[in-house]
């Protein structure tokens, strides 16, 4: 009796103590793996600054905050009201509800966030109202510092076809192509052909892989001229394109610049970012393991003059594509900070966000060229809620039931904006967080990433780090051998997860068995007759165990009385089956039961919004004819028919919500 | 004396002993064999083509291996009738398996009805077997397992079969309270039978190939001339879903006993008890309006979230079952707000009320997690009994000597308020979240009858938001004991359970209470 009064309190105790031993650690690595640079306290700087963002971003800008000793101010819509960011601010604003339409983009509502906090400086974040000349204007007008650009600046390089002639100016490479506005599909077929095939068709106005088309003949033109002007004019409200010559096999390589009011530019080295899918970035590494010093050198010159062109402040980031033979072309300039800037503070040991704040309260440069470094090698995994088994990736939404960031793993830096009970939802981006490991070399840097990749517990969502997983261990991968279109070409027929070997598969059902009978055990221990090492506990999520004197990290996503266990091993996820002989022998006779027949049935394959039905019931459809769309993080997904048939019912129409696995449409 | 017998007559004597004791020990072998057989390799095979496994490879899997003490291996029926006293219509055990055995260690008694035998019917001996080890069980405190696999009365024996039924019924309800009793249906169980499943605490079943009704689908045609097949009568779905006879439904037999070994479980866990939980923090929606999951909230909270569900397909307003805090077993009483508001209607008080009971029969602590927009409104409902009905909820809480524990999440409106083991009923502990809301109905409502005809209700409505929406009118009246923060919740349960471990609370002596059934 006293012994058992006594365990609870002791194991409280040890585990108090592993906690704050742990804790003590990862802030001291951070420190070390994040930045070098020495924050002056006696600079004076901004008093209060509002961040107009949400989410991991406006996290890490609040830290940079609170390390200044700057006084904060978050923004949240209804729904983020309890969102991390929101709570770390010291002050924070609803400014609408959850569409961000109508509360991060609502200029007049932050506006007046702005007025009734007193915040003397704005900063944007990434997205949302970060590249909008428009706020900027705004903000000069009632005295208010944008932390970022001047107006000018973003508006040069905020135009994909004014920013390539000023590049062009700039005696910046630049791909062959033409710079105007195009009116019709058929201008559109005239100019592709004067480039040549392949070509790439994308609109203006906006960043990232949003309306972007590849073509490879006249038909394909016409296409891409159709969706993207449809997809620029809903998404930026300005229908304007480019037409340009398509590299194939390119890298996407960036140059992170940073610059001063008063004329002085910085490169910050590259970074390399040509794991993509559907054009966006998934994993990002710096320094490239493709340019060498003489290449790295003439990119960061051209970067820089770029950014002294458009008399440009702030850290900005200048993007070029890459192609085999290392000539490199400007694709476009992103006047903001960037998503994976982590990994150039990592190897740098700036903080670029401190930097922007010391840039827009007009301070110079404190650094020189030859004072930026390249120390160590660090990766970005940018974790998504999102199913990668379905086209790499196609949201998911859920609450993080479970969640646990890989802090206790040194090297290891987590960006995020959510925490366990978070709910992700449709409104907004899908990313759970930025894992950025950091090492010597990269191979340190990437053995890191598989073990935090591994020791991640995220439940709750679907996500991707079975995928990520997959990339990071990949042999092309690892020898550098990668280009945007890595991953349609490693794996052609669709992401289908770790395939196991003869050995890994024994490692697995070898794993499953101890599970099995380590709860088979604990299940006997209320009779104090059999005594189990404490090697696994039960209760957490992460299962450490040696295999063949070797350390992994497995998960163990469920378990249940019928002997079904889910694994994560090796980042993907396995179901496998723990019986008894005599459970196994018996288990033969039940019946197969059939599953319901779903090739009749169209359900929705995500969360999302109904854009449009395409039938209607009684219509006859082809295989892979159209049913609908359906819109979900931004992104329109067209849902087909799986054999030709007959339309039995619609359960949907335009505008509804749908949640993943809803009936859509039946067909007979 | 016996030295002075004839040494001839001792061997003769002697060889004549052990010639007949050679026979009497071939009889026995030959006995066990015949019983280990049941009804012949042929029934077994069509049982197992069913899909079914037979009564004594149930009671294996059930069982720890080696742990099952069987009983009347020898008994047989005693009918003489329509030739069934032929040796070819006699078989050693009859139609039932029984016995004891343990479940990881713990003992239980069970019986396995053998569907080989004369499809399992009930006979005098039959029921005689399920008998003795009722009271046997009785006699230690030991759990009952029936494994249910029959086709009815052993229409041969007539009468006698139908008394071995009520002698079974008896003792289900002697025993009800005493020790748990827990019902697998794996096979039909028609007609009187399903009463015996009915009076016990727990029914459970398997899809596809178990059945429950009072009449079969050629009565129910000739009676009210409606077709029906056997499924939708009384299979697994309708019962855990529509009639609310059965608390659990599981794939097929192996499943469903593994399940059962789980069910009786207790898992000594290394869980942290002081755990915080940061995501209870937000799991109330900001809006009053939207619903959440109470699941998110019962697996959060208790050890390795694992709760044991009871019923989870049938009154989903209302969610029931078992898990552990601290490594203790506790039932788990929680308002559900994602189907119908998490309203109290019928069938989720006597959902409810059931279970409360039980754990309250068996001294299991009950924890209740309160949501409840207040009782379902309608002529449905009234005409159905919810005042006769929801007054089962409100017995079983009030009447409940167990540490009772609650925590109000959010909406605790009007007599539900009362109901939910509330501070009134002898709660022990009544926490309320900050999201909570004590107050006799929803803002809107109030207002229209407070400021009845006036025109600024809208400001009423705030007035009325303002100083009900919120825990302190129940917290400044001492009606809850504490405004929690919700990360703290299953530390606080913890600490609270290990107080009420002696908790020590008796009722008025009385014959028994007189629940509104």
């Amino acid at each position: 009796m006293a012994a058992h009064s006594l365990s609870p309190s002791l194991y409280r105790l040890l585990f108090a103590v592993k906690y704050a031993s742990l804790h003590s650690r990862c802030c001291a690595v951070h420190k070390k793996a994040q930045y070098s640079t020495i924050y002056n306290p006696s600079e004076k700087t901004f008093e209060k600054i509002l961040i107009a963002n949400r989410g991991e971003i406006a996290c890490r800008v609040i830290k940079t905050c609170k390390k200044m000793g700057i006084k904060t101010v978050a923004v949240h819509s209804d729904v983020d009201s309890s969102a991390v960011h929101a709570k770390m601010a010291d002050e924070a604003v609803c400014v609408g509800p959850a569409p961000t339409s109508k509360s991060y983009l609502n200029m007049d509502a932050i506006m007046d966030a702005i007025r009734t906090t007193g915040a003397q400086a704005v900063h944007p974040g990434y997205g949302f109202l970060s590249e909008n000349k428009e706020f900027a204007k705004r903000l000069a007008a009632e005295g208010v510092t944008f932390i970022g650009p001047d107006t000018h600046a973003i508006q040069a390089m905020g135009d994909k076809i004014e920013s390539k002639l000023i590049a062009k100016a700039a005696k910046v490479n630049t791909i062959p192509g033409f710079d105007g506005v195009v009116k019709t599909a058929e201008e559109a077929v005239k100019i592709a052909q004067d480039i040549g095939y392949p070509v790439m068709i994308k609109a203006s106005a906006g960043g990232g892989g949003k309306g972007m088309r590849i073509a490879w003949n006249d038909e394909e033109t016409r296409e891409g001229f159709r969706f993207s002007s449809q997809e620029a004019a809903s998404s930026f409200g300005d229908d304007r394109l480019l037409i340009e010559k398509y590299i194939d096999n390119p890298r996407h390589i960036e140059i992170q610049v940073l610059a001063d009011k008063h004329g002085n530019a910085l490169w910050l080295n590259e970074r390399e970012c040509s794991i993509q899918r559907r054009n966006q970035k998934v994993v990002e590494e710096a320094p490239s393991t493709f340019l060498d010093s003489v290449t790295r050198q003439a990119m960061g010159e051209q970067a820089v003059q770029l950014a002294k062109a458009v008399q440009y402040s702030s850290a900005g980031t200048v993007e070029f594509l890459v192609d085999s033979k290392k000539n490199f072309y400007f694709l476009e300039m992103n006047t903001r900070l960037q998503v994976e800037h982590p990994i150039t503070e990592c190897i740098t040991g700036l903080d670029l966000v401190e930097q922007m704040i010391r840039v827009a309260k007009g301070y110079r440069l404190q650094h020189k060229q030859e004072d930026i470094p390249i120390n160590g090698w660090a990766i970005e995994s940018r974790v998504y809620a999102e199913d990668p088994y379905k086209s790499f990736g196609l949201p998911s939404i859920g609450r993080l039931s479970q969640y646990h960031e890989p802090l206790n793993l040194s090297n290891v830096r987590v960006d995020s904006g959510i925490q366990e009970g978070s709910d992700i939802s449709i409104y907004y981006d899908p990313m759970i967080s930025k894992l950025v490991t950091y090492g010597a070399t990269r191979s340190e840097a990437l053995a890191r990433m598989e073990d935090a990749l591994d020791n991640y517990v995220i439940r709750g969502v679907t996500h991707n780090i079975p995928l990520l997983r997959e990339i990071i261990t990949h042999p092309r991968f690892i020898s550098g051998d990668i280009s945007t279109n890595f991953l349609p070409e490693v794996y052609p027929d669709g992401f289908k997860g770790h395939q196991l070997e003869a050995d890994t598969r024994r490692e697995l059902l070898a794993s499953a068995a101890a599970l099995y009978i380590t709860a088979q055990l604990r299940s006997q221990r209320f009779l104090g007759e059999v005594e189990v090492s404490g090697q696994w506990d039960l209760a957490s999520p992460l299962l450490p165990l040696t295999i063949n004197s070797t350390h992994k990290m497995l998960q163990c996503l469920s378990r249940d009385a019928s002997g079904n266990i889910v694994l994560q091993y090796l980042g993907t996820s396995f179901q496998v089956r723990v019986l008894s002989k005599l459970a196994a022998e018996l288990n033969s006779y039940m019946p197969e039961k059939v599953p319901e027949d779903t090739s009749s049935i169209l359900r929705s394959p995500m969360p999302g919004t109904m854009v449009a039905v395409s039938v209607k019931p009684g219509d006859t459809v082809a295989e892979g004819q159209e049913i609908c769309v359906i819109e979900a993080m931004k992104m329109q997904n067209s849902l087909t028919a799986v054999k030709q048939a007959k339309v039995k019912s619609v359960h949907c129409k335009p505008g509804d919500t749908v949640g993943e696995g809803d009936l859509l449409v039946e067909l007979e | 004396f016996r030295g002075k017998l004839p040494q001839t007559s001792l061997l003769r004597d002697s060889r004549w002993y052990s010639v007949s004791h050679l026979s009497v020990k071939e009889r026995i072998d030959k006995k066990r064999k015949a019983a280990l057989i049941g009804g012949g390799q042929k029934r077994i095979d069509a049982q197992h083509k069913r899909g079914k496994l037979t009564a004594r490879e149930r009671v294996e899997l059930l069982l720890d291996p080696d742990s099952f003490v069987e009983t009347d291996m020898f008994v047989e029926h005693r009918c003489s009738d329509f030739g069934m006293e032929q040796d070819r219509n006699k078989f050693p055990g009859d139609s039932v398996v029984t016995g004891r055995g343990r479940i990881n260690g713990r003992l239980v008694y069970v019986f396995s009805q053998d569907f080989t035998v004369f499809g399992g019917s009930l006979s005098g001996a039959h029921a005689q077997k399920i008998c003795k080890i009722m009271d046997q069980a009785m006699t230690v405190g030991a759990p009952v397992i029936g494994l249910n696999d029959s086709g009815g009365a052993r229409i041969q024996e007539g009468v006698e079969s139908l008394a071995g039924y009520a002698d079974i019924f008896l003792r289900n309800v002697m025993a009800s309270g005493v020790v748990p009793q827990i019902s697998l249906i794996m096979g039909p169980c028609a007609g009187g039978a399903v009463y015996s499943p009915a009076l016990t605490d727990f029914t459970f079943m398997v899809k596809d190939t178990s059945y429950l009704f009072i009449t079969g689908p050629d009565v129910v045609k000739s009676v009210t001339n409606e077709d029906v097949t056997q499924e939708e009568l009384g299979g697994a779905k309708t019962h855990t879903s529509v009639s609310g006879v059965a608390h659990h439904a599981f794939e097929n037999d192996v499943e469903a006993l593994l399940n059962l070994r789980e069910f009786f479980n207790f898992l000594e866990c290394h869980d942290p008890s002081d755990r915080l939980v940061p995501s209870l923090d937000t799991i109330v929606p900001f809006e009053s309006t939207k619903a959440y999951d109470m699941l998110d909230i019962i697996q959060a909270i208790v050890d390795e979230r694992e709760f044991f569900e009871i019923m989870p397909n049938y009154a989903k307003n209302i969610v029931v079952g078992f898990a552990r805090m601290n490594g203790r077993t506790v039932g788990i009483v929680g308002n559900q707000p994602k189907v119908a508001s998490g309203c109290l209607d019928i069938n989720s008080s006597v959902k409810g009320a059931r279970f409360v009971r039980f754990c309250d029969a068996f001294n299991i602590p009950i924890i209740t997690f309160v949501d409840v927009p207040g009782f379902l409104p309608g002529t449905a409902q009234e005409y159905g009994g919810i005042i006769r009905h929801g007054a089962k909820l409100l017995f079983a809480f009030a009447e409940a000597t167990v540490p009772k524990i609650t925590i109000i999440t959010r909406k605790a409106y009007g007599g539900a308020y009362d109901v939910m083991s509330s501070k009134h009923l002898r709660g022990d502990v009544n926490y309320a979240w900050p999201s909570a809301e004590v107050a006799v109905m929803g803002a809107k409502g109030a207002v229209q009858i407070i400021f009845r005809g006036k025109d600024n209700q809208a400001e009423a409505e705030a007035e009325y938001v303002e100083k009900f929406a919120n825990p302190f009118p129940a917290a400044v009246r001492g009606f809850v004991d504490d405004i929690i923060e919700p990360s703290t919740t299953r530390r606080k349960i913890c600490r609270d359970l290990d107080v009420l471990a002696s908790k020590k609370q008796v009722n008025p002596w009385k014959k028994h209470a007189n629940i509104p059934l």
